[in-house]
């Protein structure tokens, strides 16, 4: 009990100290602008990667609405900061809650699906809400919503993320957590052994969403503009490899996974040509050679030289 | 001795097919019953029926005074019936010990928002259900395996975890389906010490479905006989091992 405290601490504790040298880096002028907002987007990318994996790693549903969710999140947030002039913090609140809302709604029909049905459906739904943005005039259709204010800091991102990565982490991590884990490892065990799988895969899906509709949030106020076409299906691809490529079911996994492939397309973005050649290319190594991802099932903690350690200081 | 379940005529119809008809079972209060008959005799199908994994076409299951119609198999797993499977269906890519944490589910009180922040019982409950999974393995001699994967385990021993997952839902009724199946003799015996150890320990019911005839002959008390989703003799082994109609069901004979 006190080493899980323990733990707990020092990972906050790594946080801020990464927090510090980056932002430090940046007041410094070290990271130039152009960095800058790509670590912005790797932080919102980890928080929409650890949502996701909840959803497909975890619990084992796989889902493919993801942006669809990030949308819904950004829209009610840039309506409410820009138009209503509400605080931040609530604005993402609200972004996030929307999601959560609709994430609750849609899946109590569509997790009674599974496998492909699932993925189709979802997918679906991405696109559904995407359109509907579309052809609503009030945020301005398919021109975008413009005039957004600024907010998103370097401060907001890194902990909306840090925060994000502890709930998932701690909901993994408990009897709840679990129950999701036993749907994905076999929904009949699972529910012979008094699992409401419908729950859990309803609540699994709620709070994947709500991080997506915060993360959503976040990426919208980094701009002066947003429209429906960052939010196509091609996005929700685009977090689901990050979840694949660092390993379905380990949180370790989503933060490497993100920032691999935030990373890649940005330090490429020189090279427009090259890019998605290469990016195709890593995604086939990986999967030839690691194709349970970079982690797969398995946290930073568990590996190696740190598990010999803590089986040092003993199970008890 | 309180009849802790009982069917009424239950029957279950797969289209056309009476997979099981009548089935008439009553258990009492720790009692040990065995369930036989040959293959395709409807069995697992009786199994799926007591634990809700299928809704029975006509008929009543009581259990602890309560009908279980209509409801769904975790809520049933709640109300104090708990099962193996004939195919092991472990959680294969957990380890050991979590197989065994996750049955523990029902009975753990802290909510999301308790986990999520980790305040209040989080872990008082957490440690709770960690110390007595432990003591559940140890009980059956999993507990130097506790954080190995589930599926690296030798088969004898992914039988025995099921079992110590069943128990770990705290059910008052055991349903054990061909836990030996398997299983070599040695294995097999002590099973059977097991499961009687286990009943006296835990002060369970248990109705087990089983092959391995010299395992149910040995523990159990009384044996109903299915063919063709019938029941066609019901006593203590004695009776069983001497009533025409099972050897005929066994053995073949003239109708």
């Amino acid at each position: 009990m006190n080493t899980i405290r323990k733990n707990d601490l020092l990972l906050i504790g790594l946080g801020i100290v990464v927090f510090a040298v980056l932002q430090g880096m940046m007041t410094e002028g070290l990271i130039g602008a152009f960095w800058k907002l790509n670590i912005f987007i790797i932080c919102i990318n980890i928080i929409l990667s650890a949502s996701l994996n909840l959803i497909n790693g975890y619990t084992g549903q796989f889902s493919l609405g993801h942006a669809g969710f990030m949308a819904v999140g950004a829209y009610v947030g840039v309506v409410l900061t820009t138009n209503f002039h509400w605080p931040f913090l609530l604005a993402l609140v609200a972004g996030g809650a929307a999601a959560a809302l609709l994430g609750c709604l849609i899946g109590l029909p569509t997790l009674r699906l599974n496998g492909d049905y699932l993925a189709i459906a979802t997918l679906g739904l991405g696109e559904i809400i995407r359109i509907v943005i579309m052809n609503i005039q009030y945020v301005g259709g398919a021109a975008g919503f413009t005039g957004i204010p600024h907010l998103t800091t370097f401060p907001w991102v890194f902990f909306v993320m840090l925060f994000t990565l502890i709930v998932v982490k701690n909901f993994v991590n408990s009897t709840h957590g679990r129950a999701c884990i036993a749907i994905r490892e076999n929904e009949i065990a699972a529910e012979a052994m008094g699992v409401n799988t419908t729950k859990y895969k309803v609540i699994a899906f709620t709070i994947g969403a709500a991080f997506a509709g915060v993360a959503g949030g976040l990426f919208a106020h980094c701009f002066y503009i947003i429209n429906p076409s960052s939010f196509t299906f091609m996005q929700s691809f685009n977090y689901l490899i990050m979840v694949v490529m660092g390993g379905l079911g380990s949180l370790t996994g989503s933060i490497a996974g993100a920032f691999v492939v935030t990373f890649i397309s940005a330090a490429l973005a020189s090279w427009p040509e090259f890019r998605m050649i290469i990016y195709a290319l890593a995604l086939i190594l990986l999967m030839f050679y690691r194709p349970q991802g970079l982690f797969g099932y398995i946290e930073l903690t568990q590996i190696g030289i740190i598990q010999r350690l803590k089986l040092k200081g003993g199970h008890k | 001795m309180a009849e802790l379940l009982k069917t009424n005529h239950v029957s279950k119809m797969f289209g056309g097919l009476k997979a099981v008809s009548d089935f008439d079972v009553y258990i009492n209060q720790g009692e040990l019953i065995g369930l036989i008959g040959p293959n395709g005799a409807g069995k697992t199908t009786a199994f799926n029926l007591l634990t809700g994994v299928y809704q029975p076409t006509s008929g009543t299951i009581t259990f602890d005074g309560k009908s279980l119609l209509g409801m769904k198999p975790y809520q049933i797993t709640q109300h104090g019936i708990a099962r193996t499977f004939q195919n092991i269906r472990l959680f294969s890519e957990l380890s050991v010990l979590d197989n065994v944490k996750i049955a523990y589910h029902s009975h753990v009180k802290y909510g999301l928002l308790e986990a999520v922040f980790r305040m209040g019982r989080y872990f008082q409950e957490e440690q709770e259900v960690t110390e007595k999974s432990l003591e559940l393995l140890k009980i059956f001699k999993l507990a130097d395996k506790a954080y190995e994967t589930a599926k690296n385990l030798p088969y004898g021993a992914q039988r025995r975890l099921e079992i110590a997952r069943a128990l770990a839902a705290q059910p008052k009724l055991l349903l054990l389906d061909e836990p030996a199946a398997g299983m070599n003799p040695q294995e097999t015996q002590e099973l059977m010490e097991m499961i009687r150890w286990i009943r006296s320990q835990f002060g369970l019911t248990i109705l087990l479905i089983e092959h391995d005839m010299s395992l149910v002959m040995g523990i159990c008390e009384r044996i109903y006989v299915l063919e063709y989703g019938q029941i066609i003799a019901h006593g203590v082994p004695e009776e069983i091992k001497h009533n025409p109609d099972v050897i005929r069901a066994y053995l073949g004979g003239e109708a």
